[in-house]
């Protein structure tokens, strides 16, 4: 393994953390302001294929974006309606609108496309390109920073570089802005923020607005910039995998953008072990490989690695005392 | 919030129904979207599900899945947990069925039979164990670790069929089969009426887990405790109630109910070890129980219902293209988002409803 090797690598650990960074964030906001989202996996879903859909027919990536973002939005007002005004359980409209997501884009997919689930593939137009960042080309005969701007820096798509630009946006919203404080505030103690004639409804559909953007941008991520095209269960499982990278980064954005790389870089890792010899062991099983971030996500959220506590109003509905 | 006081029944049955019914009205606008006749796709599946032998067979047989994968669902909501890795426990539990049924290959399925569902329900157990084990003791979320053992066991299973149990010379990835004389008795043996279905006797054990399952819950300490720990966690545990053991054992319980899932498939239907031979079963599971409101009866209809959906489901398929078996999956989505998660939507206008129809009682002081 030479240093193209480790450049290649990373840069692929770059492109796997995006959607991650994106749902984690998202999840994060909503979080925050006390409402768990389960539902995140259904949301990368559903976004990732109205953006392929969208996509596809107009043939725009940018009308590709807004689609996968509506299609987030339209999730998230269920899952307000459900968890906010009617004070239903959240864990289980997030179950519900996981399924709801998968059954949907399948549905919807196999009777608009008539491609068994799949959209028509997309043409580099269609998509979010990479983009050349100035001197990339000229840059790559320099040794060691050559490679890495060029490999490495340049040549993502521009979800990518958003992505990385909504971590230190999160933070500052989050921490230094007056709305940051009444989000966290409302997370935990939400009776404090009504007290002080704050509506907690709307800041929590506030909240909900911005996890829908966020995760919606991330699901367009994938069908439209990583991939070309939606194919069936596209998400698979990364929401989940945003859930526990959000609770392992204890709901805080650096730690969250750190976390959500390394489960990346696993990936990565695991696409580039498979078929590989050890000595000794010989070649590890394909599956063996797959399981690692499933089992290592087990492991953080056992609390082995430090215990995380969540907001402290979080999962429950806010009712007014009368 | 005003809890309006509401009768009873309608408490019980009519809010229930009419979240249903609100489901299968949106899954129709669904069907109806995609330019679709949604009342010829009902007609089409009922005909499908109950008009002959052979189908009602095929819905019965689904049905026995979901009855045991509803009550391994309801028995978790009981206690409080939400139990959404029914699908990854009945997964691994055809380890156990096609491990004893290789090892006594030919032995009489009437012998056979107890030891499948001793040996499922033991892997079951196993697999639902740990995430209990890990929300008692270790404090993390059971419904996202169960996801997690979810995606785990389809990484063992397809390592442990398509590797280690897959006999030399076979192309395709599953196990080596089970002796016919071994596997679960088929209704078709004895009933002609089934033509080829592949209901068997395991749809006798799910009717008896559900009068069990009453049992367990409503007539025993356990069952009082496990009620208790739903209802109350800090005050079952003033009561002398362990809740940590409480929550490892209702899930080892549940894993060891949805287990049987494995021996209708594994030992009766397919007769040897597939790759995805639960078909979501254990997800279908959530929906039913939720429907079922966590109560036998509720679970037994439910289960039904969603049978029906399955068989005539997949009766659609050939009649009307158009309609996919995905749909299914969409109005399981929208049970379960109604009669689960928005399932007091309809509370107050249904109160108000009974206020206007019933005259103004004097308030007994």
């Amino acid at each position: 393994m030479d240093f193209t090797d480790i450049i290649n690598i990373l840069a692929q650990t770059v492109r796997l953390s995006v959607p991650l960074i994106f749902a984690c964030l998202a999840g994060l906001y909503s979080e925050r302001a006390g409402i768990v989202d389960i539902g995140l996996e259904g949301k990368l879903l559903a976004s990732a294929f109205a953006a392929a859909a969208v996509a596809a027919v107009t043939g725009s990536p940018w009308l590709g974006l807004l689609a996968g973002i509506g299609g987030a939005l339209l999730f998230s007002a269920v899952h307000g309606l459900a968890s906010i005004n009617f004070k239903g359980n959240q864990t289980i409209s997030g179950v519900a609108l996981n399924f709801l997501a998968a059954g949907l884009t399948a549905y919807l997919g196999t009777s608009w496309f008539k491609r068994g689930g799949f959209t028509p593939q997309l043409s580099s137009g269609q998509r979010f390109g990479p983009i050349q960042l100035p001197y990339a080309a000229e840059m790559r005969e320099v040794p060691i920073i050559g490679p890495i701007y060029s490999g490495l820096i340049s040549g993502h798509s521009l979800l990518t570089y958003l992505a990385f630009l909504v971590v230190p946006l999160t933070a500052w919203v989050l921490f230094r802005t007056r709305f940051g404080l009444r989000l966290r505030a409302v997370g935990e103690n939400p009776k404090a923020i009504d007290t002080a004639g704050i509506s907690v409804t709307l800041l929590r559909y506030q909240a909900l607005v911005i996890t829908a953007v966020l995760v919606g941008i991330g699901g367009a991520y994938l069908s439209i910039a990583a991939g070309a095209g939606f194919n069936p269960n596209m998400a698979a499982g990364r929401g989940y995998i945003a859930l526990a990278a959000l609770i392992f980064a204890k709901w805080k954005p650096w730690p969250a953008l750190l976390v959500c790389l390394m489960f990346g870089f696993l990936d990565s890792l695991q696409l580039r072990l498979q078929g590989i010899k050890f000595p000794f062991v010989g070649e590890i099983p394909v599956q063996a490989i797959q399981v690692l971030p499933y089992i290592l996500t087990v492991i953080l959220l056992a609390g082995f690695i430090g215990r995380a506590v969540a907001p402290k109003a979080s999962g429950l509905p806010y009712t007014k005392e009368r | 919030m005003i809890k309006a006081p509401l009768p009873r029944w309608a408490d019980v049955v009519l809010l229930p129904l009419l979240n249903v019914v609100l489901a299968f009205l949106i899954g129709g606008l669904i069907v109806l979207s995609v330019g679709q006749n949604p009342l010829r796709a009902v007609q089409v599946m009922l005909y499908g599900a109950f008009g002959y032998g052979t189908g009602l067979g095929y819905t019965l047989y689904y049905t026995t899945d979901f009855i045991f994968a509803g009550l391994a669902v309801s028995l978790a909501m009981q206690a409080g947990l939400f139990n959404i890795g029914a699908e990854g426990q009945a997964y691994i539990s055809g380890l156990g069925v096609i491990f004893i049924a290789l090892a006594f290959n030919g032995l009489h399925w009437a012998f056979m039979f107890p030891l499948m569902i001793v040996a499922a329900a033991l892997f079951g157990a196993a697999w639902a164990f740990i995430p209990g084990y890990l929300q008692a003791k270790r404090g993390s979320h059971i419904v996202i670790t169960t996801i997690l053992f979810n995606f785990i066991a389809i990484s063992i299973m397809s390592y442990l069929i398509a590797r280690v149990l897959k006999p030399a010379g076979l192309t395709s990835d599953e196990s080596a089969p089970i002796d016919a004389a071994s596997r679960v008795l088929q209704l078709k043996t004895f009933i002609p009426f089934f033509k080829t279905a592949p209901v068997n006797i395991t749809f006798f054990l799910a009717v008896a887990a559900l009068f069990g399952f009453y049992w367990l819950i409503w007539r025993t300490k356990f069952g009082f405790a496990v009620r208790a720990l739903g209802f109350n966690p800090t005050a079952a545990n003033y009561a002398g109630i362990s809740n940590q053991k409480m929550i490892m054992i209702v899930m080892a319980l549940s894993g060891a109910l949805v287990a049987m899932v494995a021996v209708n498939n594994v030992g009766g239907v397919q007769g040897r070890l597939i790759m995805n031979f639960v078909g979501g079963a254990g997800y279908v599971g959530i929906a039913v129980a939720f429907m079922g409101k966590g109560h036998p009866v509720g679970v037994a209809l439910a289960a039904l219902l969603f049978g029906m959906l399955y068989q005539g489901g997949s009766e659609l398929a050939f009649s009307m293209p158009g309609i996919t078996r995905e749909m299914i999956i969409t109005i399981q989505a929208l049970v379960i988002l109604f009669t689960g998660a928005m399932g007091d939507m309809l509370r107050n206008p249904v109160a108000r409803l009974f206020a206007l129809a019933s005259p103004p009682v004097a308030e007994k002081r």
